[in-house]
């Protein structure tokens, strides 16, 4: 991870300047010495990340202390029981999903689920769903449309896991379903992205009335390694790939494929998450607020002019 | 997605005169390894007539096979691709469009007309594999919405017959919406009970695969088509493993559950009209 974040090393600096200080003895010249480490941590923050290149925002969106779905369902969701299992095969641990309460309002949750250290990561499989992930997600999503639930969907995936067993059970077909179903859900959804964005993998529990994005997160039809390794038969251009993709959320904001970016704090959600966390929760519950006054039928008639308009062609 | 996956037979300096299948009389069957007069398979649907190996067949011949030699009315040849991120990596996103419209004489990778296949009116939209690996960008995702709207308001089947590697990358995340976005359309024909039926060809990868390429009511596919979601290579440098014989062809498709019907060239004109008729009648 340390050449990954490179560009992060003066923040680390000043920082662990700042907590060799704190450990000091309690007197007014080290009180104004902190003080001004810590305008200098915002500062030096503040510049690194008003600055950063594609490459370097995909390497944040993908940072082990970004802050995951269920960071945001603990301090989010209250009362948030999860659900288990498709129905079919099994429960899919990189895909969690469940109800609880936004506020006052009962929603249905659904998630990529990354892990933090190694047995979590293994078990979550990276993020990455096979085909039951996303039948749970869908058999959840039903569930909410019939008890009027409106479905909050956190997108956070490298992508649908491209394994043997992930072909032999369709994965191709829950994601294909899954877009046709979400076209189409008689209630609400806001979809968040609050990392990686990965493909087909991401927009399977990716369509809704709105799509906001975080800051510093990242959507792309292929991941920059993906696709240099196709254009260049070389994955190591892939800082060059994410410069071509426009994989931004300002980019992705400009094509007219989400919403609304939603600002991060400086030095990236994983700095202070709890800050992140209540950014996007006033964020869904705002726009929510009003998606539950709109009578269903308008609702999924704009749902489907918003992604019918998207894409960009000439005709005569 | 995955565009490009596997070796493209060489395509055609002009679909008019010569063929995929190489220049010259003869060509070497892929299949049964015998030489073929390349008159003979072109007569037979470009299916080996030793072996009944299926090569790839252009879109114009597949047109024709589902509509006759009329080839029905054609719609949408007018949308036209632009290059929204002007993209560029060994070469400008836009020559590649010029070079492949000079090689196909289509604007983009998708071919649509409305036609009766025997005597069942249809509109067919076919990918062109031809046109950058049958990728599907802006426009292929939107002339599929116009046909399956059109499709909708008229009340014809639809019919699509996918062969792609998938999203095309050169439009980034708007290639990646069309999944969305054909799917939602496809949402409403699907309410409105108009018969979508897909055929699935060689091959159908990536965001095809993972959208309207499994949204069909019925899902037909030719022998042995690669039909999957990651590519080959890709798998097997997630596995560390070779991939068994036969793995993501549509035989192993149809043994796990995604196509309901195998079915060989020459009969597919006569299967789809016969699955429409069973669909439509009352």
């Amino acid at each position: 991870m340390a050449n990954e974040a490179q560009f992060e090393e003066p923040i680390q600096r000043v920082r662990r300047r700042l907590e060799e200080l704190k450990s000091f003895a309690d007197s007014p010249a080290r009180d104004r010495e902190v003080e001004k480490l810590e305008d200098k941590l915002q500062k030096v923050s503040r510049e690194i990340y008003e600055n950063l290149t594609p490459w370097q925002k995909t390497l944040v969106a993908r940072h082990p202390n970004r802050p995951f779905t269920l960071d945001y369902v603990r301090i989010l969701i209250r009362d948030f029981v999860e659900w288990h299992g498709d129905r079919s095969f099994a429960d899919d641990p990189a895909i969690v999903a469940g109800f609880g309460f936004l506020g006052a309002r009962a929603v249905a949750v659904i998630g990529h689920q990354k892990g933090r250290d190694t047995r979590e990561k293994i078990r979550r499989n990276f993020g990455m769903p096979r085909p039951e992930g996303y039948r749970k997600a869908l058999r959840v999503m039903k569930l909410a449309e019939k008890f009027g639930k409106p479905v909050l969907s956190f997108i956070d995936t490298p992508g649908a896991f491209p394994g043997l067993e992930s072909e032999e059970r369709g994965v191709a077909e829950a994601i294909a379903r899954n877009l046709l179903e979400m076209s189409a859900l008689r209630v609400p959804i806001v979809a968040t992205v609050i990392g990686e964005g990965g493909s087909g993998g991401a927009l399977g529990i990716g369509i809704g009335d709105v799509v906001l994005m975080l800051e510093h997160s990242v959507y792309s039809v292929i991941s920059p390694e993906g696709c240099a390794a196709i254009l260049w038969k070389d994955q190591a251009r892939a800082k060059e790939a994410a410069e071509a993709m426009r994989l931004t959320a300002a980019d992705c904001k400009a094509l007219g494929v989400i919403d609304e970016v939603l600002p991060e704090p400086p030095g990236g959600a994983h700095a202070d998450p709890v800050a992140t966390i209540d950014t996007v929760g006033r964020a869904i519950d705002g726009r929510l607020e009003r998606l539950v006054l709109l009578p269903v039928e308008a609702l999924l008639e704009a749902r489907y002019a918003k992604f019918r308009a998207m894409g960009a062609w000439e005709s005569a | 997605m995955w565009f490009r996956k596997d070796k493209i037979p060489r395509a055609p300096r002009d679909p008019k005169t010569t063929s995929s299948l190489g220049e010259g009389l003869f060509l070497k069957c892929e299949g049964c390894r015998e030489a073929l007069y390349l008159k003979e398979v072109e007569r037979n649907f470009r299916v080996c007539p030793k072996c009944g190996f299926h090569f790839r067949l252009p879109a114009a011949e597949r047109l024709r096979l589902l509509l006759g030699d009329a080839g029905g009315q054609p719609l949408f040849g007018d949308v036209r691709p632009t290059d929204p991120l002007k993209f560029k990596d060994s070469k400008r996103y836009r020559d590649r469009l010029k070079e492949s419209e000079a090689k196909t004489g289509r604007p983009d990778a998708i071919l649509t007309a409305k036609g009766t296949i025997e005597d069942v009116p249809a509109i067919v939209a076919i990918l062109d594999y031809a046109f950058m690996g049958g990728s599907m960008g802006s426009v292929v995702g939107e002339v599929l919405t116009r046909a399956a709207e059109q499709a909708l308001a008229e009340r014809v089947p639809l019919v699509i017959v996918t062969a792609s590697g998938g999203a095309r990358m050169q439009e980034g995340i708007l290639s990646l919406m069309q999944m969305g976005k054909v799917s939602a359309a496809l949402a409403r024909l699907g309410a409105a009970r108009v018969p979508y039926v897909a055929v699935l060809t060689d091959p159908t990868t990536g965001g095809v695969t993972a959208s309207f390429a499994m949204l069909g009511d019925v899902t037909l596919a030719e022998p042995k088509a690669l039909i999957g979601f990651a590519g080959p290579r890709v798998i097997e440098q997630t596995i560390r493993q070779t991939l068994p014989e036969g793995f993501q062809r549509s035989e192993f498709l149809q043994e796990h559950g995604f196509v309901d019907i195998v079915v060989q060239r020459a009969e597919m004109r006569a299967t789809v009209a016969r699955v429409l008729r069973l669909l439509q009648t009352a």
